[in-house]
This record gives structure tokens, C-alpha cells and sequence, in this order.
């Protein structure tokens, strides 16, 4: 076999002018904003698909992008990482009901905020553990994501059997106090998350990069979603979710990000460094 | 004359066999290394980074484990965290993901490779050492493509013998090295490199 031939700098500038170009395209017409995002993570998910779809340039795949909205919902999928599962990092949960939780107990309403939910196993993991905690009740929970497809999953909450397996392990090591049995019913090859969790839950659309502050929340969770973005794109998001904590609110992120990188790190006290648990100082951030 | 470009990163992958391949190299890189090290070892999804822990004890160099956006510097190891992809940049600093898993891996060695080469171009090195899939034969070639040097361990060095083979049989592969001349050659090339660059502006 021939080997491939060599891939010059200006061949590489070429590829990165025709990514802004879709990455403009994609937000001009379908007003999804990706063109702060990660550029290395982006350009492996979108070359990932030009592959997989057979193109041979990144223009070609904007052409078709432009005019056939079926095939920019499969590269939404991609674009969108929808990595997730129940009791995702399970030491997080144990340390939530640990060190969280009691804090929580004091409040009489509590308001969380889940970014970036995908397509929901998390924010019925935090249902869970809430109803588990006896505060359900008076709690609120807003699930959001920029792409509509997934949030309609996740308001489904139905989710495939042969992952349960895992999830009822999550569960367990999480701290779980029951069965994840009492919280689903099977059918057929599909697990259904009962209705009684969704009662409190509301979910709805947001971009963390386009959209506004979101209410004043006790939690934030947003786990696993802010490696995608560029820096300023993080510093931006964490701007945001420092308006939209209460004072002595907790920001909850994925465990190997950081706000060592956001530019408001000293607004937060670290609650549980490995876990990525802190908490918004309560002090008034403009005094 | 186009003088070589620096080298700024060795990027290495390994499976089965990584942490005996993986300490072999580090302790024969001495202090003062001129590029940075990112490796991928693949392993299970796990919170904490055990690999980055065992490696520090046969490093002279100091080992990170890393977290997203941080800024990769000369002379540190860099190992990719279990359950992400650790990428290269355009600002030089590491991006992980948890985009699908690339020959069932996560980390993978060619999510790894392609962003090296498309960031550094000439300026990294590959190094694909013993391991049982074929993870990192394509993006070791794309190094190639991009002007990198790359290398193998010889499979007949390697504890599984089958991604250093597959990356050879793809024609990605620039030398061949047994386990123990790895680190050496590094050592060698890197720091003989940056002392003769006005002479010999590529290989001795």
C-alpha cells in the first residue's frame, strides 16, 4: 500500500479556516454557538464525522450541513458529548449526602441547577438521592442542555436494561439506601424511571454560551461539561454561575476540572478538593 | 535554511505491558529533559490517577496528573487520566474529552496523536510501545504525515507484541528501537539536538 502523503502546515490552516467556517455556518443557521469550544476536542469529533460520513473536506460537509437539517442533527450528536450515567462518579454522590447534604437540611427550599444534563441519568440520580434524604419535597430541580433532543429523552427517562447493571453498582457505592429497583420499572429491554421522581424536576434549553443567569440556586451542578469550551468560554460560564449561586451555594464540576484556570477561584471555598465540591463565600462579591 | 523545528512534546501510548515499558523509559530520561511527555496507558475508568503515582517513583522528571486546561510545559510527564481522551491544544495546553471511545479505549492513543500532530507538526515525537490492539497506528502516521519522527518499541521487546506491528506494518514507523534504547535514544536526540542545532539541524 502507498504510504498516505505528507499533511503540511498550510494544508492544517486550511482545515482550521474551513471548522470556523461550519462551526459559523452551524450558528448562523441553527443557533447552536459551538465556536468556543475546545478546538482540539472539536476538531477530532468533526473529523470523526467526516470520516465516518465519507466527505473528503470540512467545506463539503458545511454544504451539506446547510441544506439538510436530518444530517446536522447527526452531527449535533457529535458535537454535543453525551457521555453519562446514574450515580456518575459514585465518591461524588457519597460525598454530596456527606458534606452536602447536611448544610441542605437547613434550608426550607431548595433550588439545584443541573448544567448540561444530558440526557437526564444524572438529574434522576440526584431525585434519588434528595427523596433518600427527605428532601424532595422542598426541593426544585432544573435540568438543562443546549440540545433539545436530548433534553426530550431526558424528560422521558427511559433508559436501555443492560446498563442497569452498572447503575445499580453506582448506586450502591454512592450510598443508596434502597434498591435502584424501587425507583425504575422494567419493560421489555428498557428501564423507566417512576413519575414521582419527576414531579419537582423542570427541564428546559439553555446554552451556557449565548444564555443568561439562571435564578438563584442553592447547588449547581455541572459536571464534565466546561472541558469542551475554550478558556474564555469557561471564564464566562463560571462569571455565570457565580450570579446564579446563592450566597454559600455549592458548585459541583466534573473531577478533573478546575477553577484554578477560571480566573474567580477566590470566590468559592474548596468543600471537597478531589470531588470538585465548592462553595460561593458568603460575602457580597461587589463590596 | 529552515533550521529543524524544536522538538515540544514526546507523546507515547501503550496497553499491555505499559507500566514495565512506561518506568523503563522515564528512568533513563535525565533532569532537565527539553519536552514535554504526555503518555496514554489504556486502563479502566476510575476517579483517581494511580498510574501517574507509580510512575513518579521511577521518574526523574516530575509527573502529572493532569487536569483539564492546564499548560503543558518542557521537562513534565504528562499522563492521560483514566475515562478521558487527553488532547493537545492550539494554545498548548491539555484538553480531555469523554467523546467515544476509540478501539473500546478511553484514554486512546490516537486521540492523543492526531491533536499532537496537528498542533506541533515536526515538533513531536510518537512512540508507540507493547500493547494488544491496534490503537495509535493511525494517529502515529498522521504524525508522520505532519514531519514528526516516530518510533516503536520492537515487538520482540514488547510484553504483546501487536500495536508496535501494526503501526510498523501501516508504515507509520521511522526506527525501530528494543525497550531499553527508547529512553536513551530520547535522551540522545532531544539533547543532542538542542546542542548541535546549529550543525546538524536533524538527526546525528
Amino acid at each position: 500500500m502507498e504510504p498516505q502523503p505528507a499533511i503540511s502546515d498550510e494544508q492544517v490552516q486550511v482545515e482550521d479556516i474551513e471548522i470556523r467556517l461550519l462551526l459559523e455556518a452551524i450558528y448562523q443557521l441553527y443557533g447552536y454557538d459551538f465556536r468556543s469550544y475546545s478546538p482540539a476536542s472539536m476538531r477530532r469529533r468533526i473529523m470523526h464525522r467526516l470520516t465516518m460520513s465519507g466527505f473528503s473536506t470540512v467545506l463539503e460537509m458545511t454544504d451539506r450541513v446547510l441544506r439538510d437539517r436530518q444530517f446536522f442533527v447527526v452531527l449535533l450528536n457529535d458535537l454535543t458529548v453525551n457521555v453519562t450515567e446514574m450515580f456518575r462518579d459514585p465518591e461524588f454522590y457519597k460525598a454530596f449526602r456527606e458534606e452536602v447534604v447536611p448544610v441542605l437540611k437547613t434550608f426550607p427550599f431548595i433550588k439545584i441547577w443541573h448544567a448540561g444534563c444530558s440526557t437526564g441519568e444524572e438529574i434522576y440520580s440526584m431525585a434519588i438521592l434528595l427523596e433518600e434524604e427527605g428532601l424532595y419535597e422542598r426541593a426544585m430541580l432544573y435540568a438543562t442542555d443546549i440540545d433539545k433532543n436530548v433534553l426530550a429523552a431526558a424528560k422521558k427517562g427511559i433508559y436501555p436494561i443492560h446498563a442497569f447493571k452498572q447503575y445499580t453498582d453506582n448506586y450502591r457505592r454512592a450510598g443508596g439506601r434502597q434498591s435502584l429497583s424501587d425507583y425504575a420499572t422494567a419493560r421489555y429491554d428498557s428501564v423507566i424511571m417512576e413519575q414521582r421522581l419527576k414531579r419537582n424536576i423542570v427541564f428546559a434549553d439553555h446554552d451556557l454560551a449565548t444564555d443568561q443567569v439562571f435564578g438563584e440556586m442553592h447547588v449547581i451542578l455541572c459536571r464534565n461539561v466546561l472541558i469542551y469550551f475554550d478558556r474564555p468560554l469557561q471564564q464566562r460560564v463560571f462569571k455565570l454561575f457565580g450570579e446564579s449561586l446563592d450566597m454559600g451555594g455549592f458548585l459541583c464540576l466534573g473531577t478533573k476540572e478546575s477553577l484554578r484556570f477560571s480566573g474567580n477561584e477566590e470566590s468559592f471555598d474548596v468543600v471537597n478538593r478531589p470531588l470538585r465540591i465548592f462553595r460561593k463565600r458568603q460575602m457580597r462579591p461587589n463590596a | 535554511m529552515p533550521g529543524a523545528a524544536p522538538v515540544k512534546a514526546v507523546v507515547m501510548g501503550a496497553s499491555w505491558g505499559g507500566l514495565n515499558a512506561y518506568s523503563s523509559v522515564l528512568a533513563s530520561l535525565p533532569e532537565g529533559f527539553p519536552a514535554a511527555i504526555m503518555l496514554v496507558q489504556h486502563q479502566n475508568a476510575s476517579t483517581e490517577n494511580r498510574l501517574a503515582w507509580l510512575l513518579a517513583r521511577y521518574s526523574r522528571l516530575p509527573v502529572v496528573a493532569p487536569e483539564d486546561k492546564e499548560r503543558i510545559r518542557p521537562g513534565h510527564v504528562y499522563v492521560a487520566p483514566p475515562g478521558y481522551h487527553m488532547l493537545v491544544d492550539v494554545d498548548e495546553t491539555i484538553a480531555l474529552s469523554m467523546y467515544r471511545a476509540v478501539h473500546f479505549s478511553r484514554p486512546s492513543i490516537d486521540e492523543l496523536f492526531f491533536s499532537a500532530g496537528h498542533v506541533y507538526g515536526k515538533g513531536v515525537i510518537g512512540v508507540i510501545l507493547t500493547g494488544a490492539n491496534e490503537d495509535g497506528s493511525e494517529g502515529l502516521d498522521y504524525i508522520r504525515r505532519r514531519g514528526g519522527l516516530t518510533l516503536a518499541q520492537s515487538p520482540q521487546s514488547s510484553e504483546a507484541p501487536a500495536m508496535p506491528e501494526a503501526a510498523i506494518t501501516k508504515g507509520s514507523v521511522r526506527e525501530v528501537l528494543d525497550l531499553e534504547r527508547i529512553g536513551p535514544y530520547l535522551a540522545e536526540f532531544l539533547i543532542g539536538l538542542r546542542d548541535e542545532k546549529t550543525e546538524h539541524p536533524g538527526r546525528r
